[in-house]
């Protein structure tokens, strides 16, 4: 089979699985899960296939595989849409199919796969747990079928907007994770908060699509595509970066850039669109590390990257995206120090990660983010998951102790080393990796990466910035881990806690496995002992990707020694710091304004949400629609009654009927007095006046002509 | 010679009456057959005159007949129709018939239906009438136009003075014959001067208007004639300001004669107008052609608000009749092929159509005694086929496409704008209202709820009744699907028109 | 066989009426034989219209199996009917709507003759209003399909129907009033009807005075006279307040035609007579249009958003969808002949079909918990969900649809339309986006207050638990489904059609 035509299957079993769930064998657990999982195993095939073949390939970038048909018929031309295999998709292919494939696998277990049904579960709440001989255990999730359709769909989407070769179909894959993520977030429906964040996740990325729909229309309407093929050859770009356009003096390459790249903001949750990812927590721990870590999150980067060639044209949008990444960074580092919630840390981390890289992004280092969107992808999921798995033990003991403690509260946690093992070493790979802890995991290559690149082009505000975003990261995760896995256990629950089972933690050490190894892929040639020992592969490879290979930053000491010392220092201060706090109070960290993450939402509150509400129920509905226009409806009503009446009693009754009938009436009466007596229904009296008047009639006649 | 189909036409009627007022008044049923048979003889005719000038493809006068009455003074007995009379001749059939159909009534659980009271005496008259209108259609001699008129002019007076409603019956007939008398005795004069002064021009007598076209009248003479002659015929065809006599009488004539009077006597008014005024006096029609539209102007919009506030279902129904024969007046004095088509049209679409209205109010009043519109309601369950009959009379009414009305409005309208668009752009606005006052009506009266004082007390419509609404509804759909079964005839008579109007 | 294909358009228009009058002679009071015969008697022109469909010639310009019949020679007006690429969809879209309607509305008990007497006259009035070659003709079934919607909401409607019965319909008469008279003026002009002939006409007509005016304001008043007509009809902000009172009052299957196929004649008329006829004033005043339609766009979206009853939403919503239709016809008569007037216009014509699919699923969707709840006020509702897992899926699908999901129908147009009017009209079209937010927030309302949430116990339990969607229910869904999902993934099929009427006219 060619490359090109797996490519076009890659994306499939996922969505026959999507409709063989929904339409078939909805109804048996088992068939479900088998089908989904056996679908992720297909489409992992096929892209380890792809994968390996596109290594075989010199030049892959100027030469991808590519293959395209025509799809809609607009004018005399066609819209193309295709797939496409080029350096970028071929590592984003190659996390997309490792995550997926692990997190379906880990799914399994986590909604309980073979434990019983629960005593009074709903579908629509959480499991709440089944007596099974008198003790009480987990039971399984009543939608289970659903769980596994909905993040069939879900690959679907994300394979799509991973092979294809034009900004449409990558949209079209962007909003089919969109709808899922708010299925998945709202998959508990029937909790409310669940309820509400689901709507919030899809409202506030679609802000940033609807700008990303016109960033496309644009591009298509100045270019006739939409294919990267087409739209970022040389001639292209070189006229767009000419044309001028009226909005803050971009050129129209820019103002796409800047479009598509608050599309961007939207899917990747960078400030000010950030504030729906904390809430996405409300969904099953799979769906936070597969949709708000490890994939969705990261199109939006991936889309970024994507266009960088069009981007990088115009300086403005350049150093937008590199500040709005960089504050985003440090912004959501420091929420996430004050946090509690377990996958909330994990939430503002991922915001703080995303930011990094659309940072690298924005000053110009093209390859450096899209390695941090790997290694990220990797650890970040293994967090996920890890968090999944404490969680999934710690409310093991909460029903076992039947005290019913917050399992997600990192204070109620501690010590859960002992009884997770596993869980707690592939999470200590996690965070180390994404503190950035030296050399051997993936996190410290790919970030100092972006730290020499922004120090070595001399974006110092943005290096600065990246560099205390790191310091933070370091000691938040520290902080959660500490919290979480060392020191003595703080509740009963968490004594009790359990490691579990198979399925879930060997996706753990999978992902663990490459949170450390795929960071040696790209060690910079010029890093003193390893550079020489490992050629940059990564860099020489995705960068083919762009047209003339972007040169790797000369070696400096100066990010390195920052890096480290950030990583290190963050990690050692976080241990020290929260090595003895016991409960949250003796947390120093609580500050309202980080816990409130800077009040953003209630502000977003009054300035956004209860104005539209006014718009459309008041303004809208009450007073355009009910009050003036159905109001001047009504009056043209009124005013034809009116008219009719005024005639009716001003003129025709009064004027014509007066004026003529006064007369008439007075002739009636008198007429009527004198024709009463022959009222008697003799006819001969009818016949003879009509005679009478005939004659009359006849006489008229006669006089006027002898006259 | 073959058989006088129109003195057939003409007298029959009157025959008729005069064998009923032989009969026994005991009788009913008797006169009633009597009445009926004849009817349905002067339908068979007139149809027969109808369809033969139809699919014959005839034009100008047919079925000409002409005898001698008094020679000194040139007055013969000259029958004729043309394309414009022949379907008023078919409508005043149709008319007649369905008008002892829903006259003949019933006696059940105390709801006397119909005319149950003197029978004989009604139809006498009813038919006298009815020959007076025949005679007017196809008379094409001057002085017997105004004979036959004023026989179909006089016995509204008894009708509506004896068999009316109690309450305005005397005011009401009192009103109605001056109007009309003076109005006639008005274009008499004018028919007069016509004469004498044809005599003078060709010194020969004669009141044949075949003649009198061709008389050759001075453009200062029609100018100062042509008014007056219009004028007065239109009175009978409710003209502004002088339409006021018509929804009284409606209101206070007995359910046939309402039939006769808005469905035949109103276009007498209008067809008159048409051949002595227009067709005698075609310069005059030019000269006065924008005064008359303006007036027919005032008739449509304003009948139109009037009706829209009625809350006298029988009120309603007169207004819309000044609304409409305003529409009628108005495409004749367009002096135009489309409106003049439009407008013969509109005679016959708006016969047949008001006289279902009227036919469908009685039948409720007879029922309900009221014609209150807000103490209506519910009809449709006990007489359906009447409320249906009413819609599809409400839709003609309103200009719906596929129906009569806007076979007969449209080229009215096309006309206008030849000769003043503005007028078109007025006077349309007269469709929405209706269609709103028609809409209204429909569903006050026949659907909602039914007051409960009625409920048990409201008998079925009878079959007899049934069979009239349909043979009208027939009529309007026909045409309005079918333009043909009507249309090319008309053109016929309107290009005679347009002939002596000098092209145009 | 050859009497079929030269007759085919008349029959697919006639067959309906044929059935209606056929149904006076069947027993009153066999309900179901009715409703089976008039489902019959909708198919036929279904399949007829699918021959058509497979008989039609794309590539070839102009209008095909035209036939010709004598009707009002005096005014120089006859039934000539023919279709193109546009008529065609629109008339594939109302025989296959009509069916659907028809077995939605089985449950429908109360007079059913008349009901479905008036449900195919209704089908005749519609369809010719897409095959009419004649501009009175176009005037008369225009008219005619008021009527018989009139009485199904007068008469089947709910509690407030009087009122927005006759809303609907003085309000589209008045409408249509300048209409008739731009139809009497061309008449008058030209002794014909034929559009044809008017097209060239018309269109020559260029200098000159008429009325006492000269022609180009006469041509510009007429303009505005016809734009009304339809812009009621389709309905175009500020004109649209007649619409959701009437989908509200409608019986389930009325509001199903209203938003399927009646608002696509005001539309239709824009394509057919508005942008053939008066192209300059349509690129003079394509501003103004482009204007309302934004205006359209946003506030449907928000007032869709605004609104606690379920169908009242789903009506504003229609409001906002067709506010893109006019959105593309605007830009189209901008830049007559320019690719962008293509892309514009297929996404509007195209728009017009998936609204037609996508907003009658949505009412019915709506009529079918209606019926079994008896309430549509969306704060009643709540957590339906686990009681409702079928038609939970079910609603969801459509209203992703009708939010303009990708890889669903919604999404191509909407595309296309944005596409081709951002470069002709940029600033309404980032305006309309406002409009397309919304449509999310008024979409995920809906669902957020009847499947998601607390499970309300009043209709999960007891003697008001309601039922799950029936069988013959989720047949009437199912081509709905199919079709949206088809056009959604291989748009290619329809569009090509379509595109290339669109080519050959603009």
């Amino acid at each position: 089979m060619t490359t090109e035509t797996l490519l076009w299957l890659i994306p499939l079993p996922p969505l026959l699985a999507f409709f063989t769930i929904w339409l078939v064998t909805n109804r048996s657990k088992s068939l479900s899960h088998t089908v989904a999982v056996g679908a992720a195993l297909l489409s992992w095939a096929g892209s380890m296939l792809v994968f390996v073949r596109a290594l075989g390939v010199e030049h892959l970038g100027a030469h991808p595989f590519e293959s395209a048909v025509n799809w809609l018929p607009t004018g005399d031309a066609w819209l193309k849409i295709g797939v496409r295999l080029d350096p970028l998709t071929t590592v984003t292919l190659f996390f997309v199919a490792w995550t997926v494939l692990m997190i379906f696998l880990y799914s399994v277990g986590y909604h309980n796969y073979g434990q019983p049904p629960g005593d009074h579960d709903r579908p629509g709440l959480p499991p709440h747990g089944a007596t099974l001989a008198g003790r009480q255990v987990p039971s399984i999730e009543p939608m289970y079928s659903r769980f596994f359709a909905f993040i069939g769909l879900f690959a679907f989407g994300m394979y799509t907007l991973v092979v294809s070769d034009n900004l449409l179909t990558l949209f079209v894959g962007w909003e089919i994770m969109g709808l899922c993520s708010y299925l998945l977030i709202g998959f508990w429906y029937a909790k409310p908060s669940a309820r509400d964040a689901a709507v919030k996740a899809f409202m506030t990325t679609r802000i940033g699509d609807v700008f990303m729909l016109l960033g496309i229309a644009f591009i298509y309407s100045a270019t006739g595509s939409l294919s990267y093929g087409e739209i970022f050859r040389e001639e292209v770009l070189h006229t767009l970066a000419s044309v001028p356009t009226p909005i803050f003096g971009l050129s129209a390459a820019g103002l796409m850039g800047l479009l598509l790249f608050i599309g961007a903001v939207g899917k990747s949750a960078q400030f000010p669109l950030h504030v729906w990812l904390p809430d996405a927590m409300e969904g099953p721990t799979p769906v936070s590390a597969m949709i708000h870590a490890a994939t969705m999150v990261s199109a939006g980067v991936y889309m970024t990257i994507r266009i960088f060639p069009l981007l990088s044209l115009d300086a403005a949008t350049m150093s937008i995206v590199a500040f709005s990444g960089a504050f985003t960074a440090l912004f959501a580092a420091t929420i996430a120090v004050a946090q509690n919630d377990i996958k909330r840390v994990l939430a503002f981390s991922t915001i703080s990660q995303l930011g990094y890289m659309m940072a690298a992004l924005g000053i110009g280092a093209y390859v450096a983010a899209a390695f941090h969107l790997v290694t990220h992808a990797f650890f970040k999921a293994l967090l996920f998951l890890g968090s999944g798995s404490v969680i999934h033990g710690m409310e093991h003991g909460v029903l076992h102790t039947g005290d019913h403690v917050d399992p997600q509260d990192m204070f109620n946690m501690g010590g859960l080393r002992r009884r997770m093992p596993i869980t707690f070493w592939t999470f200590l790979i996690g965070g180390f990796a994404l503190s950035g802890f030296p050399l051997i995991t993936a996190g410290f290559w790919s970030k100092d990466e972006i730290l020499a690149d922004a120090f070595g082009h001399g974006h110092l505000a943005v290096f600065t910035t990246l560099a205390v975003a790191a310091f933070l990261t370091a000691f938040y995760t520290m902080r959660q881990i500490t919290l979480t896995f060392l020191g003595p256990a703080r509740t009963k629950a968490a004594e009790h806690a359990q490691e579990t089972k198979w399925t879930m933690t060997t996706p753990l050490v999978v992902l663990a496995a490459f949170a450390i190894g795929y960071g040696w892929v790209g060690i910079p040639e010029h890093f003193p002992v390893l550079g020489p020992l490992s050629a940059n592969w990564f860099h020489s490879f995705v960068g083919g990707t762009l047209a003339e290979h972007p040169e790797a930053v000369a070696f400096s000491v100066v990010p390195l020694l920052t890096s480290l010392a950030v990583a290190l220092g963050g990690l050692l201060i976080g241990w020290l710091v929260y090595r003895n706090v016991r409960t949250a109070e003796h947390d120093r960290l609580q500050i309202p304004l980080l816990k409130n993450k800077w009040y953003i939402d209630e502000i977003y509150q009054v300035v956004f949400i209860r104005p539209s509400f006014w718009l459309a129920e008041t303004l809208t509905s009450k007073w355009i629609d009910g009050a003036l226009i159905d109001g001047v409806l009504h009056g043209i009503g009124r005013l034809t009654g009116r008219l009719g009446h005024t005639l009716r009693n001003y003129i025709d009754k009064p004027v014509i009927n007066e004026f003529f009938g006064d007369g008439t009436a007075h002739v009636a009466q008198w007429f009527g007095r004198s024709l009463r007596p022959i009222q008697t229904g003799r006819v001969q009296n009818y016949m003879l006046l009509a005679l009478l008047i005939f004659m009359l009639v006849g006489s008229v006649v006669f006089y006027v002509l002898l006259a | 010679m073959t058989f006088p189909f129109l003195s057939a036409i003409v007298f029959a009627p009157i025959a008729a009456s005069l064998v009923m007022l032989l009969m026994p008044g005991g009788r009913k049923n008797l006169v009633r057959s009597i009445a009926l048979g004849a009817a349905v003889l002067n339908l068979g005719l007139s149809l027969w005159v109808y369809i033969t000038y139809l699919t014959r493809g005839l034009t100008g006068y047919q079925f000409v007949e002409q005898y001698e009455w008094l020679p000194v003074l040139g007055i013969t007995l000259h029958f004729g129709v043309d394309g414009m009379s022949a379907p008023l001749v078919l409508l005043t059939g149709v008319v007649m018939f369905t008008g002892v159909l829903i006259s003949w009534g019933e006696e059940r659980h105390g709801v006397s239906t119909g005319i149950q009271d003197r029978p004989r005496e009604f139809f006498a008259f009813l038919f006298i009438l009815a020959s007076g209108v025949f005679g007017v259609f196809c008379s094409l001699d001057l002085f017997m136009l105004f004979f036959f008129y004023e026989i179909a002019v006089f016995p509204m007076y008894l009708l509506i003075v004896i068999w009316g409603w109690i309450q305005t019956r005397e005011y009401a007939a009192m009103k109605l014959t001056l109007y009309l008398f003076i109005g006639s005795v008005v274009s008499l004069v004018g028919g007069l001067a016509m004469y004498w002064v044809a005599y003078q021009n060709t010194g020969v007598l004669t009141f044949d208007m075949l003649q009198l076209e061709q008389a050759g009248f001075s453009q200062a003479f029609q100018d100062f004639w042509f008014l007056p002659v219009f004028l007065g015929f239109a009175v009978l065809g409710g003209i502004w300001p002088f339409h006021n006599w018509s929804p009284d009488g409606h209101v206070a004539a007995p359910t046939a004669v309402s039939m006769f009077h808005a469905g035949v006597l109103m276009k007498l008014g209008a067809f008159a107008a048409l051949r002595v005024g227009i067709m005698l006096l075609p310069e005059g029609a030019k000269t006065w052609s924008l005064l008359i539209i303006g007036l027919a102007t005032v008739n449509v919009v304003y009948g139109a608000f009037i009706a829209f506030v009625q809350t006298d279902f029988k009120y309603v129904i007169g207004f819309s009749s000044v609304s409409h024969m305003g529409l009628v007046a108005m495409g004749f004095a367009t002096l135009s092929r489309e409106g003049m088509l439009g407008a013969g049209v509109q005679m016959f679409s708006h016969g047949i159509m008001t006289a279902l209205f009227f036919a469908v109010v009685g039948m409720v009043y007879d029922r309900a005694h009221t014609r209150h519109i807000p103490d209506l309601g519910g009809f449709v369950k006990i007489m359906p086929l009447a409320a249906v009959g009413f819609i599809i009379g409400g839709l003609v009414s309103m200009g719906m496409p596929g129906f009569s009305g806007f076979i007969a409005e449209f080229p009215i309208f096309m006309g206008v704008w030849k000769a003043q668009w503005l007028v078109a752009v007025i006077s349309i606005v007269s469709i929405v209202v209706t269609a709103a006052y028609v809409m209204l009506v429909i569903r006050r009266v026949f659907f909602g709820q039914m007051p409960e004082k009625f409920e048990g007390h409201i008998t079925p419509i009878t079959a007899l009744d049934k069979v009239a609404i349909v043979t009208l509804c027939l009529l309007m759909v026909g045409i309005g699907l079918f333009p043909r079964i009507m249309v090319p005839m008309v053109q016929t008579g309107v290009e005679n028109i347009l002939r002596l109007l000098g092209g145009s | 066989m050859d009497y079929l294909r030269s007759h085919l358009l008349s029959l697919i228009l006639f067959v309906p009426t044929l059935g209606a009058l056929l149904l006076l002679l069947l027993p009153r009071r066999n309900a179901s034989l009715l409703r089976w015969f008039s489902l019959a008697a909708s198919l036929v022109p279904l399949g007829l219209a699918i021959w058509l469909w497979m008989q039609f010639v794309p590539d070839q310009a102009g209008f095909q199996f035209e036939e010709q019949y004598t009707w009002y020679e005096a005014i120089g007006s006859s039934l000539h009917l023919g279709v193109d690429g546009l008529s065609l969809t629109m008339v594939l879209l109302t025989t296959l709507l009509t069916p659907l309607a028809i077995l939605a509305s089985f449950s429908i008990s109360d007079r059913v003759q008349p009901y479905m007497m008036l449900f195919l006259l209704l089908e005749t009035g519609m369809l010719g209003v897409f095959m009419a070659l004649d501009l009175l003709i176009f005037f008369v079934f225009w008219e005619i399909g008021l009527v018989p919607m009139y009485f199904l909401i007068n008469q089947w409607g709910s509690s407030n129907r009087d009122y927005a019965s006759l809303k609907f319909m003085i309000y589209t008469m008045g409408g249509s009033l300048g209409l008739l008279l731009g139809i009497q003026l061309l008449g008058v002009l030209f002794g014909t009807f034929d559009l044809v002939a008017l097209y060239d006409g018309w269109n020559a007509l260029n200098e000159g005075v008429l009325l006492g005016m000269s022609v180009g304001t006469v041509k510009a008043i007429a303009f505005w006279a016809f734009v009304i007509a339809f812009a009621i009809k389709v309905p175009v902000w500020p004109f649209h307040t007649w619409l959701p009172d009437a989908h509200t009052e409608a019986p389930t299957a009325g509001s199903m035609i209203l938003a399927g196929v009646l608002l696509k004649l005001g539309a239709y008329g824009f394509l057919r007579l508005v942008l053939p006829l008066y192209p300059e004033q349509a690129r003079v005043f394509a501003g103004a249009l482009a204007l309302l339609a934004t205006g359209a766009i946003v506030f449907g979206a928000f007032g869709s958003f605004g609104q606690k009853d379920f169908k009242r939403l789903v009506a504003y919503s229609s409001v906002n969808h067709m506010g893109f239709v006019v959105l593309g016809i605007a830009a189209a008569a901008l830049a007559r002949g320019t690719s962008d007037a293509h892309i514009a216009l297929n996404g509007a014509v195209l728009q017009m079909f998936n609204h037609g699919l996508s907003a009658a699923g949505m009412f019915f969707l709506v009529g079918v918990i209606y019926e079994r709840t008896h309430t549509r006020n969306l704060d009643e509702f709540g957590g339906l969900f686990p009681v409702l897992p079928i038609y939970g899926g079910i609603l969801l699908y459509t209203s992703m649809a009708s939010l303009g999901l990708p890889g669903l129908n919604g999404f191509v147009s909407e595309f296309l339309v944005v596409r081709g009017s951002w470069p002709l009209l940029t600033v309404y079209t980032a305006v309309s986006m406002l409009g397309l937010l919304f449509t999310g927030a008024y979409i995920l309302k809906a669902i957020y207050k009847v499947l998601h949430g607390p499970a309300n116990e009043h209709w999960t339990h007891g003697e008001h638990k309601v039922a799950e969607i029936s069988v013959r229910e989720i047949i009437v869904m199912a081509p709905l489904m199919v079709l949206i999902l088809w056009i959604g993934v291989w748009p290619a099929w329809i569009l090509d059609v379509i595109n290339k009427a669109v080519v050959a006219l603009f």
